[in-house]
């Protein structure tokens, strides 16, 4: 026993990596592999190989299972990053893309262009970055112009995001068709997902995730605060503007085809800080799989618990993350006693 | 060396500092005194760039400090903010960040940069401290690291907003022994300090602001003889030989 303890002490770092490495594989894995219809092993990899393209399970695997795993992965990872960004851009770790009403944005650009060119939703992508990207300028002129604390930006950011989603309930309102290409937008949720819809969206998160892991260097910098990140050098407003496009890219992209998924931004960065610190590469690197992970494996639970009925994924995400994220807060304040 | 000339700077709407002239010189602790709301930090910053100057210029080695890059601006002069953020990170890591304005492509910290972090580490007493986290350090310890952080910067100028506060006396005294040892090398110290007799004991040369004007700048023998400091914060500042050097004292005015 006493051995155990000391050999996960010791490679208290390694373990968590290959749990959190293997846990996302098995994530995706069981979210090719199981389903509401029984589809064996043999028969997915078969599909996944190109084989049998034609069959029933070839179709449920490629057509199905498998544009929900990346897209999951996809939304989660950059919902998660997004997070991650925004929490040390503005030195405060209450902000998320959710709270701040920039997935909000994202889903009312998304929404009134859905409404007034329902032809034009290949824009989807771009529009919901510009949405985002909007609701990101208007938070931090907010933040700057008022000099707010941390608790007005975030109360500031719940009132933004309040009005942006009254906005996506007065488009859908009036335009009853406007977001049914996006199944369960309010909620969040991968039903309807193709892998045509999530391609443009994927493109935009895998460059905007290269260029947020490139700058970590610089995140860290900006983390030790604007007047001591300026005297090491930075260029501190020039940098954290380029990362918050980033992460409004992210969050956009994310909702231009999973809908407003709130809480993975949140609560994803905070109990990976737990894991691996501050340290901006590892923790946006955790965070890219936990949000991968924890997106995918809710969408599992989603379509399995009540097969063949099905819940939107926002739901289990806030069932399932709420009561993990009050435990951790729960074991810190232990931990401090 | 850094100088500045004839500056004014401020916040939009609220002037603080009015046609300051100062040398900050190689080889010299200087302190920089005054009440609260003279204008101290923000001296500091207009001398950074942190804050767009109303009217002067301030030289860095004859250069106008808007014709340098922020990295050339950050090996020539490093600050020890009064305030600053406490990210849960490796000592040694945040320490390395000194180094951040000596990186090329692709900004990763070498062996070399972490032969001078451990350096800087030693020099401030935090070596001992490089595996652990920051965020869960004493305010004490966490000055410690910090101040090796900028060490680690390797300026020619070190610039220290209020460097002692909250610290015990015998931190406070190792902070100032640090300086005087950085000003024997060569370097130019800029403490901003609260504690009079401190200062005056530390400093080579102490310069005392009034309502953003500088008053006086000069030995901190003359600047005590002169009477600024009475004027300016109302107190009686008194000064005795002891065994262990001139030593100076306040009292309240009239006593």
């Amino acid at each position: 026993m006493k051995c155990w303890r000391t050999f996960f002490t010791r490679h208290k770092t390694g373990i968590f990596w290959t749990c959190l490495t293997g846990l996302t594989l098995l994530a995706a894995a069981a979210g090719l592999f199981l389903g509401s219809v029984a589809v064996s092993p043999g028969q997915v990899l078969l599909a996944l190989l190109g084989g049998g393209a034609q069959t029933v399970p070839a179709k449920i695997v490629l057509f199905t299972r498998l544009p929900r795993v990346l897209g999951a992965m996809l939304a989660g990872s950059a919902l998660a990053v997004a997070g991650v960004v925004i929490q040390q851009c503005l030195h405060n770790p209450l902000a998320s893309p959710g709270i701040l009403g920039v997935n909000a944005g994202a889903g009312l650009a998304v929404a009134v262009v859905c409404a007034v060119f329902p032809l034009a939703q290949g824009l989807t992508p771009v529009v919901a970055f510009l949405g985002a990207l909007g609701a990101v300028c208007l938070i931090l002129f907010l933040s700057r112009a008022t000099g707010a604390s941390r608790m007005t930006v975030v109360l500031a950011g719940v009132a933004v995001s309040n009005i942006f989603s009254a906005g996506i309930d007065a488009v859908v309102t009036l335009v009853p068709d406007a977001l049914n290409a996006v199944s369960d937008f309010r909620i969040g949720g991968f039903s309807g997902v193709t892998l045509a819809k999530i391609a443009p969206g994927g493109r935009i998160i895998s460059l905007a995730l290269l260029g947020v892991f490139s700058l970590a260097g610089r995140m860290d910098i900006l983390a030790l605060g604007d007047e001591t990140a300026h005297s090491l050098g930075l260029r501190v407003g020039r940098t954290r503007y380029l990362l918050l496009a980033l992460a409004a890219a992210l969050a956009g992209a994310a909702v231009s085809f999973a809908g407003l998924l709130g809480f993975v931004g949140l609560i994803v960065p905070h109990a990976m800080r737990r894991f691996v610190g501050e340290q901006s590469l590892p923790l946006l690197l955790a965070s890219a799989l936990g949000g991968g992970f924890f997106l995918t494996a809710c969408d599992l639970l989603a379509r399995t618990l009540f097969a063949p009925y099905e819940l939107p994924v926002g739901i289990v995400l806030s069932f399932t993350g709420g009561p993990f994220f009050l435990w951790l807060l729960y074991r810190q304040r232990g931990g401090r006693k | 060396m850094i100088r500045l000339e004839a500056v004014s700077a401020g916040y939009p709407g609220r002037p603080v500092l009015r046609d300051i002239t100062l040398d900050v010189r190689p080889g010299e602790v200087l302190a920089l005194v005054g009440p609260n709301g003279s204008g101290k930090s923000t001296l500091l910053k207009a001398a950074l760039g942190l804050l767009p100057l109303t009217g002067g210029q301030v030289l860095y080695d004859g250069l106008p400090l808007e014709k340098l890059t922020p990295r050339e601006r950050a090996r020539k002069a490093a600050l020890l903010t009064q305030s600053r953020n406490t990210p849960s990170v490796q000592a040694l890591r945040m320490v390395l960040h000194g180094r951040f304005p000596y990186l090329s492509y692709p900004r990763r910290y070498g062996r070399e940069d972490e032969a001078i972090a451990r350096g800087a580490m030693a020099r401030t007493g935090c070596l001992e401290l490089a595996g652990e986290n920051v965020a869960q350090l004493s305010g004490g310890q966490r000055q410690g690291v910090y101040l090796a952080m900028t060490l680690a910067q390797d300026t020619e100028t070190v610039f220290m907003d209020e460097p002692t506060t909250y610290l015990d006396i015998h931190r406070q005294i190792g902070i100032m022994e640090t300086s005087r040892e950085l000003a024997r090398e060569g370097k130019a110290v800029v403490l901003v300090l609260h504690d009079l007799p401190m200062a005056l004991t530390t400093a080579h040369r102490v310069a005392v602001l009034e309502a953003g004007r500088l008053a006086m700048a000069d030995t901190a023998e003359r600047v005590y003889r002169s009477g600024v400091l009475e004027r300016v914060f109302q107190v009686g500042v008194h000064r005795m030989d002891t065994p262990q050097g001139v030593q100076y004292y306040c009292v309240p005015r009239g006593l």
